[in-house]
């Protein structure tokens, strides 16, 4: 089934705040996942008699284990300081992609059902029965929020539309309604060990491919190890690495590193992916099992550190979340926790991104470059969403806004950042996180992505930037795809560490 | 003493009682409520004195509010701002002797009155005049406000326009503190400032006003960022690892 055509929005010189256009994006909706995707993750296979029932109760439990979601439920007074902050608002004008009003899907439910004035006057504070209509609506809008967070950052009490969405998206699964695209991808994990279901072979033939292409490219014998017991660096990327382009570009990049540093490091084939799509769905309990994954290789393969490479989810379920889903991390008490803590060695930040394993790299002079192998790029950085506002990088709070322009003004002359309020913790998100990024999904991808299309338009005018620089997964296969549609080329994004590749110094061909 | 006077009375016991039962049990729901994983909206302070400061920040300049707008950071500042020196000022009604710096007050009180309403004003006015504001905005929204603008207008009124026996009414507030009720002044406008301000005492626990308390329960304000540092663990979440 093809989507629609539609329009591309048109790109202005400066941001303006579009008129709200009620129902622009109704018509929007992710493919529903078959009984069998639903199954397969332990969820029922499709909406049956009784679900809404099962829908208040869910919500009733959600609200005792997350206190983010009872809080945000209650605080919001209608401000609008977060009106004109989502990009899918801003790409589209439909009011329900206001962060509140999103919001406010899930709080006229809660009214009806857990408030007093709810109960007892729902039309006076705007609380709906759960119904078909209402579900119909949770399942277009909830799946038009990437879970970027922008909103959390200008509301007044803080309310992360991000904690609702999950939570619809929680309830909507658990009475048989989920989005095909994630809950497929979370079965090929389970099944196969990556998103997108490469078995072992031929992940040891891609790496095998990697290291012929790279000998002919440096004459340097640079490896790309799978699955060697006691290396010191067990490094989980997101799959897209191994396969998708520009992605690959990277993880050359991060093999070129641990080889000019001289550690020895290692992927597996059964944490064969830092991407965690449990988040996306808000389901604690997958969340954790598909982290297992990298806790049990790590045990099996006897490492010291554990670094994460270029994806912005997986950065923040691998820094904020691991810790606690698994115990990959520092200062664990239990039992659990010590068994892979007295493992891994202390010194080191546990987990770290690649980003701070090189720029560590870097700042020790382990590692040169000749910048000017780069000199064909005018560079500006995205800052993805994840990392901006849900992780951070290094010992001072911001670190992951520093860190990677680091390093790109490390490895390459001509840097240039977009504007400021489309960067750093105010960074516009690529349009394609939070499990968008799914072609039925396209038309919000590409509406979405018009704030930062917007602000590298204008670096490429002003300043000639001809590349913009990245680290995440999502963004990338995200703007290879949506750049052409406001006439640009694919091949302007890539990854922090394709830059650090072109530029590092490996030592003479052997 | 007369019937309306008991009636008054028993209007602000109820209201009062409302009001601290009410919001007791919510806090007690925010407090008892897990937040299983760590959330704060980075960058983040990484210590509590660093929490501490960026909530104290919040509470009192709406940081993130003028980070987001700053016509209604503007409105909503001096809207708040008002309201605690009005509400500083009312302490006299309540005090005997009166402390030294709610008299210090008492003309910046008089005059904030003004101010509040001016703020109420400007956030009403974004109600009507900003699309997206007038999509969000519930009946709910606007009472809440026009709840706010009469008492506000109401104590402006017997302040400037028509004053009433303060005398008498600190006489009646003082005797509500020791359970021995005094007559009220039947000034129509003393009874209706004193029933609205019932009105919002008895409303606060069940209304968006909890916004208030709810700030400071919010996980994406309320947490330092040491993921890496200390292992963060809810009962529940923690059962999994068994």
């Amino acid at each position: 089934m093809a989507t629609a055509a539609f329009e591309t929005p048109k790109l202005k010189p400066y941001p303006v705040i579009p008129l709200v256009a009620a129902g622009a994006t109704s018509h929007l909706k992710p493919f529903v996942a078959s009984a069998a995707i639903q199954t397969a993750v332990g969820f029922p296979g499709e909406l049956a008699e009784g679900w809404e029932q099962r829908a208040v109760a869910k919500m009733g439990e959600l609200l005792d284990k997350y206190r983010s979601l009872r809080v945000y439920m209650d605080a919001c007074v209608h401000c609008g300081a977060c009106s004109d902050k989502c990009h899918y608002f801003l790409g589209t004008g439909d009011p329900k992609n206001m962060p509140v009003a999103r919001q406010d899907l899930m709080r006229a439910v809660y009214r009806r059902y857990f408030t007093f004035a709810g109960k007892h006057f729902p039309k006076l504070v705007g609380a709906v029965d759960m119904t078909k209509d209402v579900l119909d609506q949770w399942w277009s809008y909830y799946n038009q929020c990437s879970e970027c967070r922008r909103c959390s950052v200008f509301c007044p009490y803080g309310i992360d539309t991000a904690e609702v969405t999950m939570a619809a998206r929680e309830i909507m699964d658990s009475v048989g309604l989920g989005q095909k695209y994630s809950n497929e991808i979370i079965g090929k994990v389970h099944r196969i060990g990556n998103n997108l279901g490469i078995p072992g072979p031929a992940l040891e033939d891609t790496l095998l491919g990697l290291e012929e292409d790279t000998k002919e490219e440096t004459g340097v014998d640079v490896r790309f190890p799978l699955d060697v017991a006691g290396a010191e660096v067990l490094l989980v990327t997101p799959s897209a690495d191994f396969f998708s382009e520009p992605h690959v570009e990277s993880l050359i990049g991060y093999a070129k590193v641990f080889h000019a540093a001289g550690i020895s490091w290692t992927l597996s084939s059964k944490a064969s992916e830092a991407g965690n799509f449990g988040m996306f769905i808000g389901n604690y309990e997958q969340l954790r099992k598909i982290a297992l994954r990298i806790r049990e290789a790590a045990l099996e393969l006897g490492v010291k550190r554990i670094v994460v490479g270029e994806c912005g989810h997986a950065w923040r379920v691998a820094y904020s979340f691991w810790n606690t889903l698994v115990g990959i991390g520092a200062g664990g008490k239990d039992p659990f926790a010590i068994q892979l803590q007295s493992q891994l060695d202390g010194r080191y930040k546990q987990p770290m991104h690649i980003c701070e394993f090189t720029h560590d790299l870097i700042q020790r002079g382990a590692i040169k470059f000749d910048k000017e192998r780069n000199d064909d790029r005018i560079v500006t950085f995205h800052d993805s969403c994840n990392v901006a506002r849900a992780s951070r990088m290094g010992d001072m709070p911001g670190g992951q806004f520093v860190i990677p322009r680091e390093i790109i003004k490390a490895v390459a002359n001509n840097f240039h950042d977009m504007a400021p309020g489309t960067t750093h913790e105010a960074t516009f998100c690529c349009g394609g996180g939070g499990g968008l990024l799914t072609d039925d999904l396209m038309e919000i991808r590409v509406k979405g992505a018009l704030p930062r299309m917007e602000a590298l338009k204008n670096v490429v005018d002003g300043h000639g930037v001809n590349f913009m620089a990245t680290i995440c997964a999502i963004c990338k296969a995200q703007f290879s795809k949506v750049l052409p549609y406001y006439g640009f080329d694919m091949g302007m994004v890539g990854g922090v560490h394709q830059l650090v590749s072109k530029a590092i110094r490996l030592g003479e061909p052997e | 003493m007369t019937v309306l006077s008991i009636a008054y009375a028993a209007l602000f016991y109820a209201a009062t009682a409302i009001l601290v039962v009410g919001v007791a049990l919510k806090l007690r729901s925010y407090a008892r409520t897990p937040a299983p994983l760590l959330i704060p909206t980075t960058p983040a302070p990484t210590t509590t004195g660093g929490v501490a400061l960026r909530l104290t920040r919040e509470v009192v300049f709406f940081e993130s509010l003028f980070k987001g707008n700053k016509w209604t950071w503007l409105f909503g500042w001096m809207f708040h701002a008002a309201l605690l020196l009005v509400i500083l000022r009312h302490f006299r009604y309540f005090q005997q002797p009166v402390w030294d710096v709610i008299v210090f007050i008492q003309p910046y009180g008089t005059y904030a009155g003004f101010a509040m309403v001016a703020g109420l004003a400007g956030l009403w006015a974004r109600r009507f005049l900003v699309d997206r504001v007038r999509y969000i905005s519930t009946p709910s929204d606007h009472l809440h406000l026009a709840l706010l603008i009469a008492i506000g207008l109401s104590g402006l009124a017997m302040r400037f326009v028509n004053p009433t026996d303060i005398v008498a009414v600190k006489a009646f507030m003082l005797g509500l503190m020791r359970f021995d009720i005094q007559p009220l002044p039947t000034d129509l406008l003393l009874l209706l400032h004193l029933a609205l301000v019932a009105l919002l005492m008895i409303v606060f626990p069940i209304s968006k006003l909890l916004h208030a308390p709810g700030l400071f329960f919010s996980p994406t304000r309320n947490q330092a960022d040491t993921p890496r540092e200390a292992r963060h663990l809810a009962p529940w979440a923690a059962a999994l690892d068994k």
